[in-house]
């Protein structure tokens, strides 16, 4: 097996009293898509931007490409792209130029900056507004200008940090099949991302992280198998009887978790659940059996939804 | 379309150039000043312009009427001696404006601090690319009056020259400082603070509009701390003609001194601010 790309071991972040990531161990091998999964505060972010180089590791090694950020930062940021959870474009710059001038730091040749840049455009679907001030670009355009960016340097890694966050449904979709023709171009990528539908479309393996330590580790489908039934049923009472509503599907299925807004059912077979439920005489105000999912996975591990 | 548009790692086998790091950081600013230029090339010329008629004429005309003032000003024309003023004042204002909001843009607003530090370059780099658009651009605006004023025989001298370097030494002898405040500050509040009590107070009191020695002792002092009053008084011995090569020396060191403390304090603050 090749030697990993990203090496951490027992991995620290303090910020005064506060640790943001305490003691975390990952290894990430080339051309891998990994994810960070995990709540607002779960330290996602702390971890990115000790693995981007732009936050010295209060404790424990980080390795990348058999470097030490701390005394190889500027080496290390040479090799890798990185998607900020905050767009750091010029705004007051065109497009295009924002390609080239970030070509500049990383010393390419203005011909092969100009070169670059023209692919990423057509990469990022924004040739048509190469002219155009970012100021004016919608979202999703500066975000995928953003990745674009990112790319100028040819890096050996990708590192985003919540990628789509804030962008519309259609915007996410263009964005997942641009970051996954990447990944088929060999790109290792590494993401934080608190949506599971983005985890589970991009990422090979992912660790969940919750206040600072990771709680489990796999593919998406390895962790809804080991931590989730196959299917959920979930139940809608009338407003008001919902905590109610506990006490009566107790027993149903594998187990059972209250919702502020609806109860969930654990079950093998969704549809047996919800005829059991009925012959109970229990009538909720909607019912539905659908696939288990990394949320699922993600409230059992960490007793919290993640929209908290 | 569907073409690989990556192959990752090429890039550092492709390139072997080591161009230093605040030439990168001064070729952004620079291209982020080619959509502003129009605009701002008509300001620094027309302000310095505006205070030279004003004073130059209007007051001069009183001045030179007045006897005696021909010894305190040194026998040359009022017009003559406030010239090497206007120019070092202009840089001092130019570099002080543009090392306060855009410096926090860079942190807080825009972000583009942030941007850089995740490629190869560090805080170094941005601070003394930073020190070195302040040149830059302060070279450009007292340049472009230096022009203007050399078409007029009353102002016309060789000194005008040498005096643009000086003055681009001054504007980054007070940029280097204020960008350290910059950094530091979490608001933008105590910006308009520094413009009140110290930019305009030494505008007025430093020197480039009457010799320091009309002023009280103590606020002689004060004037003489900061780098304007060194800087004025050499760019006017190269503008009268009375080069005092010592002085020159002693004066652009003690300038030189704020803007190389400036810049250590500012690489330290935003190392801080930007890999915490």
């Amino acid at each position: 097996m090749a030697e990993p790309l990203i090496v951490a071991r027992q991995l620290v972040k303090r910020f005064g009293e506060f640790t943001a990531v305490d003691g975390i161990d990952v290894e990430v091998q080339p051309g891998e898509a990994f994810g960070f999964l995990g709540p607002n505060g779960a330290g996602k972010s702390s971890t990115m931007r000790m693995i981007g180089c732009v936050s010295p590791v209060t404790s424990g090694t980080l390795r990348l490409f058999g470097m030490d950020p701390a005394t190889h930062g500027s080496q290390i940021r040479a090799r890798i792209g990185v998607v900020p959870q905050l767009d750091t474009l010029d705004v007051e710059m065109s497009v295009q130029e924002n390609l080239w001038i970030y070509g500049r730091f990383f010393d390419l040749p203005r011909a092969e900056a100009k070169r670059r840049a023209a692919e990423l455009l057509e990469f990022a679907q924004l040739t048509d507004r190469a002219g155009s001030v970012v100021e004016n670009l919608s979202g999703g355009m500066k975000r995928r200008l953003s990745i674009a960016r990112s790319l100028i340097n040819n890096p050996e890694l990708l590192l985003l940090d919540e990628p789509t966050t804030g962008l519309d449904p259609q915007a996410r979709h263009v964005l997942w099949d641009r970051l996954y023709r990447l990944k088929q171009q060999g790109v290792t990528l590494v993401l934080t991302t608190h949506y599971m539908d983005e985890a589970e479309q991009l990422c090979d393996r992912l660790v969940v992280m919750d206040q600072g330590r990771i709680v489990a580790e796999g593919s998406p489908r390895d962790l809804i198998e080991r931590y989730s039934t196959r299917e959920v049923l979930e139940l809608r009472f009338s407003a008001g009887t919902n905590s109610d509503s506990i006490t009566g599907v107790h027993g149903i299925g594998d187990r059972q978790e209250l919702l502020p807004d609806r109860v969930l059912v654990y079950a093998h077979d969704g549809e047996a659940a919800l005829a059991e439920a009925h012959a109970r005489g229990l009538q909720p105000e909607s019912a539905l059996v659908r696939r288990a999912s990394l949320e699922d996975v993600f409230l059992l591990l960490t007793g919290r939804s993640l929209a908290d | 379309m569907d073409a690989p548009v990556h192959t990752p790692g090429t890039a550092a086998a492709v390139h072997h150039r080591r161009t230093p790091g605040a030439l990168r950081v001064l070729s952004w600013h620079l291209a982020a000043y080619r959509r502003l230029w129009k605009v701002n090339v008509l300001a620094s010329f027309g302000q310095p312009l505006l205070y030279l008629l004003g004073l130059g004429v209007g007051v001069g005309a009183l001045v030179d009427k007045n006897t005696g003032s021909s010894e305190v000003l040194g026998s040359s024309s009022y017009v003559a001696f406030v010239v090497p003023g206007l120019l070092v004042t202009t840089a001092m204002a130019l570099a002080a404006g543009e090392s306060m909001w855009p410096v926090m843009g860079g942190l807080k607003w825009h972000r583009g601090y942030h941007g850089i530090a995740a490629t190869p370059l560090e805080a170094r780099d941005i601070v003394l690319g930073h020190g070195a658009w302040m040149a830059v651009r302060c070279g450009l605006a007292t340049g472009a009056v230096a022009v203007v004023l050399a078409v007029f025989p009353d102002t016309r001298s060789w000194g005008l020259a040498p005096s643009v370097l000086v003055s681009m030494l001054v504007g980054v002898s007070f940029a280097m400082p204020i960008m350290a405040f910059s950094v530091g500050s979490e608001y933008d509040g105590a910006f308009a603070g520094i413009q009140r009590f110290v930019i305009i107070p030494l505008f007025l009191f430093g020197g480039a509009f009457y010799p320091l020695s009309q002023l009280p002792a103590a606020v002689q002092w004060v004037a003489k701390v900061a780098p304007l009053w060194h800087g004025v008084v050499v760019a006017r011995g190269f503008t009268s003609g009375n080069v005092d090569w010592t002085g020159v020396a002693g004066h652009l060191s003690f300038v030189a001194l704020w803007a190389v403390a400036g810049t250590a304090i500012t690489i330290r603050r935003l190392r801080g601010k930007l890999y915490p």
